[in-house]
C-alpha cells in the first residue's frame, strides 16, 4: 500500500439557503483544491463524491458526472457516496485505497449539500430517511428524535441526572460556537450562553434547539495524491494514515450496546491500527457533533473519555486548546454547520489546516496527528486518521 | 434464500393482534422485527414464534418538530420497549400527555398495540406500527 498524500483543499461558506446550485458550490470548493496543487482539472483521474439529498432538493441524482464535467475534468470516472451524513467521509476513504492502491495516481474528492434549502420540514422528512423506513419511521422517527432517545438512556445507563447531563450538552453546544466565531466559513459565528441553550425551543424532548446543529448549504473538496506526486506539489503534505468504515442495523437491533454505537467502535479501532497509534495520540479532534449529546457519545466511543464522563471533560475544558484533546475546534456542526455530504470533507479540511499550523486564533499549536469521526444516520460511521508530513 | 418473514406478513399480523418475531434454532436468541437472518449469531434456520405483546420502556422521546406530512401528529411519544423476550422495537406511547413524559417512564411496563401509518408519497401503503399502552 503506498502512502496517500493530501494537497490542496477547497471549502465554501457553509450557509443558511443559498441560491448557488450544488453543481456551482461544489465547483467552486473542487477549483480552490484544484488551484492550491498547481494542477489542473484535466489532471484529476477520478472524482469521488459524497452528495446525499440532491434527488429531494433540486431534483438532480447522478450529480458527479455533471459536476466532472463542470470543471472541465473531461469524462473521468466520477462516482457518488451516499453514506447519509458521512457521504463525503466515505468519499474520502474510498479515493484514500484507489491512490494507496497505486490505480490512480491523482483524485479529487468532495462532498456537497443544499440541506438549508429543504427548508425545515422537507430537510426534516428526507433525514428521517437515514433511519429504518418500514419498523421504525412509522412511529415518527426523525433524526434528532433518535439522539434524544439516547441522551434518555445515556442519563439512565450512566446514571447522570438528566438535569446534569442537560448542563453539560449545553456547554458542548457553547464551546462550538465559542470557536466557530474565529472560523471565517462557519454558519454561525457568534457566541452563545448555556442560558441560551436550557432556555430554548424543545424540539424533541430532551434536545433544545441549541442542542442541534443546523440544516446548511455547502461544499468541501480536496485532492489526494501518491507520496511521489506529493513531493512535487509541496513541502508540506498531510498523509492520511488511518482509515476505518463500519455498519450496523437499524437503531433497535443495536439494543444492549446503546447508547454506545459499535459501529463506531469497530470503525475507530481499525483506523487506529492502520494508523498504529492510539487516542492519547491524536492531538486534535473533528467529530460528529450533529446533537450536543452525540458528541458525548462520540468522544467516548473514540477513547478519549471514560463511558459516562465526557460530559464532565467539556464542563472542564478538556476539549478545548490546551485541554486534553481539543475537539470541534472549527465549531463542529454546531456552528460551522453541517451541509451533509459535504461535512466529512470539511472535517478532513480542518485537520488538514490544523496539521499545516494554518488555523489562526483557534490554531492547536503543534499538531501532528488528527482524527476525523463522521456518523452517517444510525448504522454508518468512518474515521480517518491524519498525520503531518514533514 | 426466501425470506422467512416479510414486513407484509409481520405487519398484518400485529394488526390481527399478534407480535411475530424469528426464533433461531442455533442459538435459541429471538429477533422481532423480522430480518433474514438472526440478531444475535447471524443463522438462518428459524422459526416464525408469537411473542408475548408486553415489554418495558427503555427510552423515549416527546417529538415536537414532525417530518413533512406528519406535524398534524405533534407532539407524540416515541418509545423504545425492550420485550420480556429480549428484543427492543420501536413504537408510540400512547395514554399520556406527552407534555408530561419524564424520565420516570423508563422501565415502566407496557402492553403493545398497533395503529397504521398510512405512508406519505416516498413510502408505499399503508405500515403498521406498534403503540405502546400502560399496563
Amino acid at each position: 500500500m503506498r502512502k496517500v498524500a493530501i494537497v490542496g483543499t477547497g471549502h465554501t461558506p457553509f450557509t443558511f439557503a443559498t441560491e448557488k446550485t450544488s453543481i456551482e458550490l461544489f465547483s467552486e470548493a473542487a477549483m480552490d483544491a484544484i488551484d492550491e496543487t498547481g494542477l489542473k482539472p484535466k489532471d484529476m483521474q477520478a472524482l469521488y463524491l459524497g452528495n446525499c439529498l440532491g434527488d429531494f432538493t433540486e431534483g438532480q441524482a447522478m450529480i458527479q458526472s455533471y459536476a466532472a464535467n463542470d470543471i472541465g475534468a473531461f469524462h473521468i470516472p466520477a462516482t457518488r457516496f451516499e453514506g447519509a451524513c458521512a457521504s463525503s467521509s466515505l468519499a474520502v476513504r474510498d479515493a484514500f485505497i484507489w491512490v494507496a492502491s497505486g490505480y490512480y495516481d491523482m483524485v479529487l474528492v468532495g462532498g456537497v449539500e443544499r440541506a438549508a434549502s429543504m427548508g425545515t420540514s422537507l430537510a426534516t422528512r428526507t433525514f428521517a430517511m437515514f433511519t429504518d423506513s418500514h419498523y421504525e419511521y412509522p412511529a415518527g422517527l426523525t433524526f434528532p428524535a433518535m439522539f434524544a432517545m439516547l441522551a434518555h438512556l445515556y442519563s439512565k445507563r450512566y446514571n447522570v441526572p438528566l438535569e446534569k447531563l442537560k448542563e453539560q450538552m449545553a456547554q458542548v453546544s457553547v464551546q462550538s460556537h465559542a470557536y466557530g466565531v474565529s472560523n471565517p466559513k462557519a454558519q454561525f459565528r457568534k457566541e452563545i450562553t448555556k442560558e441560551n441553550v436550557l432556555n430554548g425551543f424543545m424540539v424533541t424532548s430532551p434536545l433544545q434547539l441549541l442542542d442541534c446543529c443546523p440544516f446548511s448549504d455547502g461544499a468541501a473538496a480536496l485532492v489526494l495524491v501518491s507520496e511521489e506526486k506529493a513531493k512535487e506539489i509541496t513541502d508540506k503534505p498531510v498523509f492520511i494514515t488511518g482509515i476505518g468504515q463500519a455498519s450496523s442495523g437499524r437503531l433497535s437491533a443495536q439494543k444492549d450496546d446503546l447508547p454506545r454505537l459499535r459501529a463506531r467502535e469497530e470503525s475507530a479501532k481499525e483506523a487506529y491500527d492502520l494508523a498504529g497509534i492510539g487516542p492519547s495520540d491524536v492531538d486534535v479532534c473533528e467529530l460528529h457533533d450533529c446533537f450536543s449529546i452525540a458528541s458525548l457519545i462520540a468522544a467516548e466511543s473514540l477513547g478519549f473519555f471514560e463511558f459516562g464522563k465526557a460530559g464532565e471533560a467539556w464542563e472542564n475544558g478538556e476539549t478545548k486548546i490546551g485541554g486534553k484533546i481539543p475537539i470541534n475546534v472549527s465549531g463542529g456542526l454546531k456552528a460551522k454547520g453541517h451541509p451533509i455530504g459535504a461535512t466529512g470533507a470539511s472535517q478532513v479540511a480542518e485537520i488538514y489546516h490544523q496539521l499545516r499550523g494554518e488555523c489562526g486564533e483557534r490554531q492547536v499549536e503543534g499538531a501532528k496527528i488528527g482524527l476525523t469521526d463522521t456518523l452517517g444516520g444510525d448504522g454508518v460511521i468512518c474515521t480517518l486518521i491524519m498525520e503531518k508530513g514533514w | 434464500m426466501e425470506y422467512k418473514l416479510t414486513f407484509k406478513d409481520y405487519s398484518k399480523a400485529l394488526t390481527k393482534g399478534k407480535l411475530l418475531g424469528l426464533k433461531c434454532k442455533g442459538c435459541g436468541n429471538i429477533t422481532v422485527p423480522p430480518k433474514m437472518t438472526c440478531q444475535e449469531c447471524g443463522g438462518t434456520d428459524l422459526d416464525i414464534v408469537e411473542v408475548k405483546k408486553q415489554g418495558k420502556i427503555v427510552t423515549f422521546t416527546n417529538v415536537n418538530v414532525a417530518p413533512e406530512g406528519r406535524q398534524n401528529e405533534v407532539p407524540y411519544i416515541i418509545a423504545l420497549v425492550k420485550l420480556e423476550e429480549g428484543p427492543w422495537i420501536m413504537g408510540n406511547l400512547i395514554d399520556i400527555d406527552p407534555a408530561t413524559a419524564t424520565m420516570d417512564l423508563i422501565d415502566k411496563e407496557v402492553s403493545i398495540g398497533f395503529k397504521v401509518f398510512p405512508g406519505d408519497k416516498f413510502s408505499p401503503g399503508d405500515q403498521a406500527r406498534p403503540v405502546f399502552s400502560f399496563l
